[in-house]
């Protein structure tokens, strides 16, 4: 079977340069950086190197990063590491309502803690205003996390503008940027910004393995504690194999970036032009210009997602979705609600996130095989019975409400 | 994630949708929470004869849908009755936790359905027997006395039912004598 993966967002494949860069790492490079020996010292040696590499790649100084374990865990570090280091400043966070459950979560465990928390609304594109962020700032206030780009919608943030607005008010600022590093250039000196995540996975390192890039002469405090590991700000013996793999992405993410990019962007461009031709009532959410190469977000009215996902995996093709169904939580996805979407829309989710190896092949196959797809759930579905009838297909009926509580 | 049975009824689902001039409908769910059924049932002899669904859901509640419209067709109303979350859930090879809650939205809607019969019926039955207020017995259509007790029969203009003594409005539909 023909296999199409439009999934990028949830992982990428590892370059073959990257897994050559690793492979000595897992056998006969096994040195430990802290070691004073010559294994050690190798270990070290490429430590550093993969160090600037990616520190290259955001255009940061390579004493400004600290690897970690994901994007995940550096967006923890931020903001407990900075909760923590400016406690007796101020107890005030800002964020805003789209962010990555690794920035809502750890704000709202320190909510529990007494912090106080302020949550900035976007509009309909999911675009933050920074007059807004810059209202939400008080005396108190000691952080604004904004992430750079959705990775759902696929929004950029005016994220120069907002850094700004905070540091006139002398508020430190951290962003999310999983989703924008290795699908447009970031320049983390231009921004001005004093803290940065981001992953491997996001432009074809291996898993496992993110950073944290931190402003010189920013503080903060470790969550791992127990080792001189990254300058005492993450202890734990360094995984090496992956910090290798992730310098030679980086490395090769920054020279093929534009070529990558506009490749991306063209196939998910033919996808936003050709997609409404085939299929009706179809809606594309984020920003229509301020968004990431390859991002191709739409709700296609009438069907659920998940049976969207389970019916394109039967014909090859990965994909993704924010309807409640394809959720663990069964929760409809808090970027699409944020929005304004409603419900019964959000639930029709689905996410292309397209890479640098896709083809207009693989764009053919999707739009030859959607359609169908599309056509057969929906002649199974209520909503469009209700549409065809010329009825309002979300109308609420009495007494389902309470219905529906019941069986939960 | 889901068994090959679920996988098979999501791939195709048997009785996929209306009927028309259907004896009963449920509509359960609410595509406010995402999953929304609606079940239509053809009764006859008390025996469901068809059963078609229509499901806006996730996989399984698709194949949910299918497999309820399955075990429900050709069963008397009684036993259609007693099908269970726990039995769908059982005869689809069973469905992950987190989507137990979508076999309860099949039997669910399939039970909505039969009750609007069962409550049509009613109404029917209602219609067509007319009582005496004075002695309660039937009494046929449009005549104007009792047979058994000989009394007028004073009707509700409104909804010609038959009126108790003396009410100055219609116990039937609220109509002002």
């Amino acid at each position: 079977m023909r296999r199409v993966y439009f999934d990028h967002a949830a992982a990428t494949p590892l370059l073959p340069e990257a897994l050559q860069e690793m492979l000595p790492f897992l056998k006969e490079k096994f040195g430990n950086p802290q070691s004073l020996h010559h294994f050690g010292i190798i270990a070290r040696d490429a430590l550093e190197r993969a160090r600037e590499q990616v520190a290259r790649l955001i255009n940061a100084k390579a004493n400004s990063i600290i690897f970690t374990a994901s994007a995940s865990e550096s967006n923890n570090l931020a903001i407990k590491g900075f909760a923590g280091a400016n406690r007796a400043k101020g107890n005030h966070i800002v964020i805003s309502a789209i962010e990555h459950p690794s920035v809502f979560e750890p704000v709202k465990s320190l909510k529990r803690q007494g912090f106080e928390l302020t949550v900035v609304k976007v509009d309909q594109f999911g675009r933050v205003d920074p007059k807004e962020v810059a209202q939400a700032i008080h005396s108190g206030t000691i952080l604004v996390s904004i992430m750079h780009a959705n990775n759902e919608i696929g929004t950029i943030q005016p994220l120069k503008e907002i850094v700004k607005v905070c540091h006139e008010q002398g508020v430190l600022v951290h962003s999310d940027g999983t989703a924008a590093v290795g699908r447009i250039a970031v320049d983390v000196s231009e921004l001005d910004i004093d803290a940065y995540s981001f992953s491997a996975q996001s432009f074809y390192g291996p898993k496992g393995v993110g950073a944290l890039y931190i402003k010189p002469q920013t503080r903060i405090s470790p969550l791992i504690e127990g080792g001189f590991q990254e300058r005492g700000r993450r202890a734990g013996t360094e995984n090496l194999p992956a910090i290798v793999g992730m310098g030679k992405a980086a490395e090769i993410c920054q020279r093929n970036l534009s070529t990558w990019s506009a490749s991306m962007n063209r196939l998910a461009q033919r996808l936003r032009d050709e997609l409404p031709q085939k299929i009706e009532r179809i809606l594309f959410t984020g920003h229509p210009q301020e968004r990431i190469p390859g991002n191709v977000s739409l709700c296609i009215e009438f069907v659920e997602g998940e049976a969207l996902l389970l019916s394109l995996d039967d014909e090859g093709i990965a994909a993704a979705s924010g309807s409640a169904c394809t959720a663990r939580t069964l929760k409809a996805s808090h970027v699409l609600l944020a929005i304004g979407l409603p419900h019964a829309i959000a639930q029709s989710s689905l996410l292309l996130t397209l890479g640098k190896d896709n083809t207009d092949e693989d764009v053919d196959y999707l739009l030859a095989r959607l359609p169908a797809i599309v056509e057969r759930l929906r002649n199974l579905s209520p909503l469009y019975a209700r549409y065809l009838k010329g009825e309002d297909p979300y109308a609420v009926k009495s007494g389902q409400e309470e219905n529906h509580k019941e069986n939960n | 994630m889901y068994s090959e049975k679920v996988m098979e009824h999501f791939r195709n689902p048997r009785n996929v949708g209306e009927i028309e001039d259907p004896d009963g409908v449920g509509e359960v769910g609410n595509p406010v929470c995402g999953d929304m059924m609606t079940f239509y049932i053809k009764v006859k002899d008390g025996v469901l004869t068809d059963v078609k669904f229509k499901t806006f859901g996730c996989g399984a509640a698709i194949a949910v849908s299918s497999m309820v419209s399955e075990m429900a067709k050709g069963k008397k109303i009684e036993e259609a009755l007693k099908i269970t979350n726990e039995e769908v859930a059982k005869e689809l090879g069973g469905l992950p936790p987190n989507k137990l809650h979508c076999s309860n939205l099949g039997a669910d809607a399939l039970h909505a359905a039969i009750a609007d019969y069962l409550r049509k019926v009613k109404e029917k039955e209602g219609a067509k027997v007319c009582r005496c207020p004075y002695c309660n017995q039937p009494v046929s259509g449009e005549t104007e006395f009792c047979q058994p007790c000989g009394v007028k029969i004073i009707r509700c203009p409104a909804c010609k039912k038959p009126l108790p003594k003396g009410v100055t409005t219609c116990p039937e539909c609220g109509e002002k004598l």
